[in-house]
């Protein structure tokens, strides 16, 4: 049992903030991303849980135990770094061994964990080999079979698949998600890529600016973003953000439009790109850019002088300059407020 | 043309060095092999035959084997604190390399000015009531005293050498790597020997041999200190050059320290070699 819990987790470096009091729950074998862009404090929260870095206030438990004041070796973890950090002066298999060693178990155990885990990320080949003659893709495995032989509770990733190539970064996803899930650790997962993130969270925590803005499964995070950053940062192309001016009648109007929209003085209509198709009635939007992608063609356009982007089926020739109107489908409009950037419910 | 710049602007330097050091270097080698125009070893046997050579051997030997590991020990010791700074790091870096830009001679003066009867050590015991007169620290009969002097020179003259270079070499080492070891379980003192020990084996490599080639060399320390009642090989080099005009014998002297600083360096490379493919 390995419940991760954060709480009130802070840290300064000087007058720099890198994270601003974040409370988080990460339940037992759950894997979890914090997903973000560089700078938003998702390596140093990750630090801090690994024991790298001290928190300037709060606290981290892992299991039971307050581990905040514990250096890393006794917090039940493992590693796996961006640049992987295998041992230039060590074998392959001694990398693996590494932490056995250090917990001085016997030489059967040793070897009988390593044979095992080099197996599991298909590297058993590779054991008498240094570091120096591994592709980057056989460094990330050692890298990770050296993390799974530890049997932690919980590991914790610090973008490890960002150095890698676009094929081999697939690859490689697919099978660091089936390991994880066998080796029934909990994992805390830092990346940047939100494609990964989706791909391979049980939940995702979205950071911006030191702060948690938003932890839900991937299909909520991407469906109802709890703040405009998280509709903005998430989905390729991001949300639409349209403003809205409250009528008479009650009713939002958005780009000369009428739509149903929240009781509050002031909102900012969002939609994401497929949500829409052509319609007698809808948005006008002038095309700007058509970008045929097989399956979807992807429109860049203007509405009412913001930039705005649509998917749509490609079964449609569309050319630019021409004006389409475009309908949202209703119940995948969200609405913002513009003083807080929080969705309004 | 562009393939053969490189060479053509090394070429200067190239014919430099063999002009002015292999050239005069052969005339050792021949010097030391021949007697009166003829091929023979009896520079070397008349070397070996004196009463001083062993001493000045082996004085040499043991002055390397006792300043080298503790110079090493504290150079690994001190580049391991100023690698941690990080405030003040170049400041110390320059204090603690300020004993480089003395010469040895210089260095055994400063030394002698320490040790001689009216030195500051007599003076400070003196004035503690430690002794009631000044005492002869450098003489004959107490040659530890002579050679403990001399290490004490040595190690306070050309400890920084090393520390620079490991300092370097400390420095090219990925932080990653220790924090890896951090979190797999490591020990600070572990962290040190099982990883930052074995990635520095090139550095250690440069410094320990630099700076074993000067232990084998040393000479103005050693005058400086206890004149010629401490025999080592490069002052009976100098000895049999100069006060006996014997140049076969001292070039056969220049072979021995040759001989030995070859010797060492290879052992030095041997034990330090990090196999292909595991560099950092």
């Amino acid at each position: 049992m390995a419940e991760i819990v954060i709480k009130g987790v802070a840290k300064s470096f000087g007058a720099f903030t890198a994270l601003h009091s974040v409370d988080l729950t990460i339940a037992d074998q759950e894997f979890m991303v914090l997903l973000g862009a560089s700078g938003c404090g998702k390596t140093t929260l990750l630090r801090i849980i690994a024991g790298l870095e001290t928190p300037t206030h709060g606290e981290v438990w892992i299991g039971d135990r307050r581990v905040d004041h514990l250096p890393p070796r006794e917090r039940g973890i493992a590693m796996v770094f961006q640049n992987y950090a295998v041992f230039p002066h060590l074998t392959v298999f001694e990398n693996i061994a590494f932490g056995l060693r250090m917990a001085k178990l016997p030489q059967a155990e040793v070897t009988r964990r390593v044979t095992r885990t080099a197996e599991l990320m298909h590297i058993e080949q590779l054991l008498k080999r240094y570091s120096g003659e591994l592709s980057g893709g056989q460094r990330q495995r050692v890298a990770v079979a050296r993390a799974l032989a530890m049997e932690p509770d919980v590991i914790l990733m610090d973008e490890p698949l960002s150095n890698l190539d676009a094929l081999l970064r697939l690859e490689m996803r697919a099978e660091l998600k089936g390991v994880l899930a066998e080796s029934k650790t909990t994992t805390i997962y830092v990346t940047h890529d939100q494609v990964e993130a989706m791909s391979l969270a049980d939940r995702i925590s979205v950071m911006n600016g030191g702060y948690i803005v938003q932890a839900d499964r991937p299909t909520q995070v991407y469906r109802n973003p709890a703040a405009r950053f998280v509709g903005s940062f998430i989905g390729n192309p991001p949300m639409n953000f349209l403003p809205a001016k409250r009528s008479e009648n009650g009713r939002w109007q958005v780009a000369g439009q009428d739509f149903e929209g929240p009781e509050t003085a002031a909102a900012e209509f969002a939609i994401r790109p497929e949500d829409m198709h052509p319609a007698e009635a809808g948005l006008e939007a002038e095309v700007r850019v058509v970008e045929p992608l097989g399956p979807h063609t992807l429109i860049t356009a203007q509405v009412a002088g913001q930039p705005f982007r649509a998917v749509l089926e490609s079964d449609r020739a569309i050319t630019p300059g021409e004006v389409i109107t475009l309908a949202p489908i209703p119940d995948r409009i969200r609405w913002f407020d513009p003083e807080t950037q929080k969705a309004i419910a | 043309m562009a393939r053969a710049l490189p060479y053509l602007l090394l070429l200067p330097a190239s014919l430099f060095l063999l002009a002015f050091f292999f050239y005069p270097f052969g005339l050792v080698v021949v010097e030391s092999l021949t007697r009166g125009g003829e091929w023979t070893t009896e520079n070397f046997s008349r070397m070996t035959g004196h009463w001083k050579f062993s001493q000045a051997f082996w004085n040499t030997v043991w002055l390397a084997a006792i300043v080298v590991p503790v110079q090493l020990i504290m150079a690994l010791t001190m580049a391991s604190v100023v690698q941690k700074l990080k405030t003040g790091r170049s400041g110390l870096l320059y204090i603690f390399a300020i004993p480089l830009g003395i010469s040895d001679l210089a260095a055994g003066l400063i030394w002698l000015a320490i040790f001689e009867q009216s030195g500051f050590l007599n003076s400070i015991l003196h004035a503690m009531g430690v002794i009631d007169r000044p005492q002869l620290f450098l003489g004959y009969q107490s040659l530890w005293v002579i050679f403990l002097a001399v290490c004490l020179a040595e190690i306070w003259r050309a400890t920084a050498i090393m520390m620079v270079i490991i300092v370097a070499g400390m420095g090219l080492i990925p932080k990653e790597y220790n924090e890896a070891a951090e979190v797999f379980g490591a020990s600070r003192w572990q962290r040190f020997t099982k990883v930052t020990l074995p990635l520095l084996r090139p550095s250690l490599q440069t410094a320990l041999i630099l700076r074993i080639l000067m232990a084998f060399e040393v000479f103005a320390v050693v005058v400086a200190l206890g004149g010629t009642t401490l025999p080592v090989l490069m002052g009976e080099t100098f000895q049999w050059q100069f006060q006996l005009q014997d140049r076969g014998v001292a070039a056969a002297y220049a072979m021995v320290i040759l001989g030995l600083s070859v010797a060492f360096s290879l052992v030095v490379l041997r034990l330090l070699h990090v196999p292909k493919g595991a560099r950092i």
